[in-house]
């Protein structure tokens, strides 16, 4: 599904990502940890496609083609759904616009009709129901004025609905009181498919107690440091970053030794 | 000023003046015929306005100035019955003029309330000199272009409502210009008495490509308690040049909305201005848009010269291309205006390198028990926001447009009659996306 190799990623010639390398099958749950800083976010809109984020080495296949040449549209319409750590205000776009426009671009870019208004409007009831959402919810600007958790649960509802083939969840569980963290828990939980991938972006392990990855990973400068099954993560949250990133710099240290510099 | 004496903008005017007066509206009328004569005197000192005068810093009509209009007084109706068909507005009470002069054939006004004069003025300038002499302004135009149009207006609308009428249907007062290098003056005068009310929608249109001059003059008399709402659709030729002030009077209690959407011409300016009286609520609010080399100028001015007014004011522009505009926004708390609220807001988004946009708001308070505030603002389209809808497979031109037309849809909150809605959605920049 998902190849990344030896990425290099500057963002305002400040190097974030040096020589990460990531492998997601079909099917598959990754969650991505690591202390603030250490390029989780970076990794997540690097894979989106957001602007003025600098690729200066590596590559990233994605269904056997090259990612990296594809525009953030073009890369949401061939099946990547990023959830936002920080949901976007759009005053004056209603919600129910947002969802139609994004899923007829998607449709259509696969050659399939648009969903006639019936259609469109019963897909994303069930979807509303599924995330314990309001119905006026729709009809109200895109996340203007919406909760924290609202928010959150508005960039799930948005990723039930368009379905994509992998999604990259951004600390989705940040923010998010008990309640609102198992909705949406159950909501990605639903989405469980062997055809769709997922990356689970987060600081702690407490969404990780509701989706059980398949794979556990450690980001700690610029790269991945570690990775284990789901006990990693419960060691992680008993033992903290602290020696992970330990290890990780003395790595880089011998690593920059080795070319010379 | 400009030299006026050598000026064949101006000779040429005051030569249409001169040749035309004897049977320019109200001519048999005494006080009207001396208001002409001293405002065409008045046209003469003053001449053309030049960007020294700060009222006009930064639009240069020196263009206008260059160029020879006519003053229309043949009408030909060719084309104009599609260009009224396609402009028409179902639902309202319609007054068509053409190149400054009324259309009966063209027009169209339903059953009125007893007290509810809708019409021509020149009409009424024969039949109703005496009531029009209680409030026809004039001679003491601010610049040239209104002094010209109180020497020349051949025509406009006059609305005129007793004491505690109220017309349901808006009127819709639509100005066609029919044809390249003409130069009209329309006139309009509403007058509402106490606790009168009335919505008017007074639009400019021409044919594409055409080349004119509109110059009109609207005078709006908003009696106590009254409710006068005031829409202004400018749809010009995008070569045209349209000049224009609206100028409302309100007493006490009353209120007055005005509803700017300044969509065409080649250089559009529009001044508009109220006085509040005791208790009166004033709501301003515009759209303009530019694009090309196209240059759009509103200037408002709310005085509040009284206690315990409220005004809101919102102005919001999109400009493309090598556009500008001005936005020069007047307000005035006098020493008397206690308790006034007052809020004004400008923002505008530029869309290229190249567009450009002067906006001063200008807040005078003179009194202490105020609650004012301002805010101006100039920028792009968020980049955050174009992201997020693109990052869920929209394509940066649709996701342009989206916010493009969410920016604009703002200023539409307090249009409420739904046919001109429809027609000002059509009309918004960027794209629509289908209700559902």
């Amino acid at each position: 599904m998902l190849e990344i190799r030896n990425l290099h990623v500057t963002v305002d010639d400040k190097p974030i990502l040096h020589g990460l390398d990531l492998s997601v099958g079909p099917g598959e749950v990754h969650a991505i940890m690591g202390p603030n800083g250490s390029g989780k976010s970076t990794l997540a809109h690097v894979l989106a496609g957001r602007e003025g984020y600098v690729v200066t080495d590596g590559e990233v296949r994605y269904l056997g083609r090259d990612l990296l040449a594809l525009s953030a549209e073009e890369r949401a319409r061939e099946g990547i759904f990023l959830a936002f750590q920080y949901p976007v205000e759009i005053p004056g776009v209603a919600n129910i616009y947002l969802l139609k426009s994004a899923l007829n671009a998607i449709r259509r870019h696969r050659g399939e009709a648009e969903l006639d208004a019936m259609d469109f409007l019963s897909l994303v009831k069930a979807k509303l129901r599924l995330m314990e959402m309001d119905e006026s919810l729709l009809y109200r600007a895109v996340n203007e004025g919406f909760s924290g958790g609202e928010k959150k649960r508005n960039e799930i509802l948005q990723m039930a609905v368009l379905a994509p083939r992998l999604a990259i969840l951004d600390e989705t569980d940040s923010g998010l009181d008990i309640d609102a963290l198992k909705v949406v828990a159950k909501g990605v939980t639903a989405m469980r498919d062997p055809e769709r991938s997922m990356i689970l972006v987060t600081h702690y392990q407490r969404l990780l107690d509701h989706i059980r990855p398949d794979r556990v990973h450690v980001l700690a400068q610029g790269r991945i440091a570690l990775s284990g099954g789901p006990e990693l993560a419960l060691e992680l949250e008993r033992k903290g970053y602290g020696w992970v990133e330990a290890e990780a710099r003395k790595e880089a240290g011998s690593a920059a030794g080795g070319v010379g510099r | 000023m400009m030299g006026a004496a050598d000026n064949p903008f101006v000779d040429r005017f005051v030569s249409a003046f001169a040749e035309r007066q004897a049977r320019l509206p109200g001519a048999s009328v005494p006080w009207m015929r001396r208001l002409r004569s001293e405002a065409i005197e008045r046209f003469v000192e003053l001449g053309l306005p030049t960007t020294r005068d700060e009222d006009w810093k930064y639009t240069n009509v020196a263009g206008i100035g260059r160029r020879a209009f006519d003053v229309v007084a043949d009408v030909s109706l060719e084309g104009v019955g599609e260009l009224v068909a396609a402009h028409a507005l179902p639902g309202t009470h319609r007054l068509v003029f053409v190149d400054g002069h009324y259309m009966s054939a063209l027009s169209q006004v339903g059953a009125l309330p007893e007290g509810a004069h809708i019409g021509s003025l020149a009409l009424a300038s024969v039949t109703y000199a005496d009531r029009l002499a209680e409030f026809f302004g004039g001679g003491n135009a601010a610049d040239g272009f209104g002094a010209l149009n109180e020497a020349l207006w051949s025509d406009g609308a006059w609305i005129d409502l007793a004491p505690g009428v109220v017309i349901e249907e808006p009127v819709h007062l639509l100005f066609v210009t029919n044809r390249g290098d003409a130069a009209s003056f329309p006139h309009n005068l509403v007058q509402t008495g106490d606790g009168a009310g009335v919505t008017v929608i007074e639009h400019h249109v021409g044919p594409d490509d055409a080349s004119y001059l509109t110059d009109a003059v609207t005078r709006i008399v908003v009696g106590k308690s009254a409710r006068v709402n005031h829409t202004k659709l400018q749809q010009e030729s995008r070569k045209s040049f349209h000049i224009a002030r609206i100028a409302a009077e309100q007493a006490r209690d009353s209120r007055f909305g005005s509803h700017a959407f300044a969509f065409g011409a080649q250089l559009a300016r529009s001044a508009i201005a109220t006085r509040l009286a005791e208790g009166c609520d004033t709501e301003f609010v515009g759209l303009y848009v530019g694009d090309g080399r196209r240059h759009v100028d509103h200037h408002t001015f709310i005085d509040h010269a009284e206690p315990r007014g409220t005004s809101r004011e919102l102005y919001k522009g999109v400009l493309d291309g090598s556009a500008r505009a001005v936005f020069n926004g007047r307000v005035i708390v006098r020493p008397d205006a206690q308790g006034t609220d007052a809020q004004q807001t400008n923002r505008n988004l530029l869309l290229s390198d190249d567009a450009e946009v002067d906006t001063k708001p200008q807040l005078e308070i003179w009194a202490d028990d105020v609650k004012c505030a301002h805010g101006a603002t100039v920028g792009q389209l968020d980049e955050d926001q174009l992201y997020y809808l693109r990052s869920r497979g929209i394509g940066e031109a649709d996701a342009r447009a989206l916010l493009i037309r969410a920016f604009a849809l703002e200023t539409l909150a307090g249009v409420v009659f739904d046919p001109l809605r429809a027609r000002l959605e059509a009309l918004l920049p960027g794209r629509r996306v289908q209700a559902i």
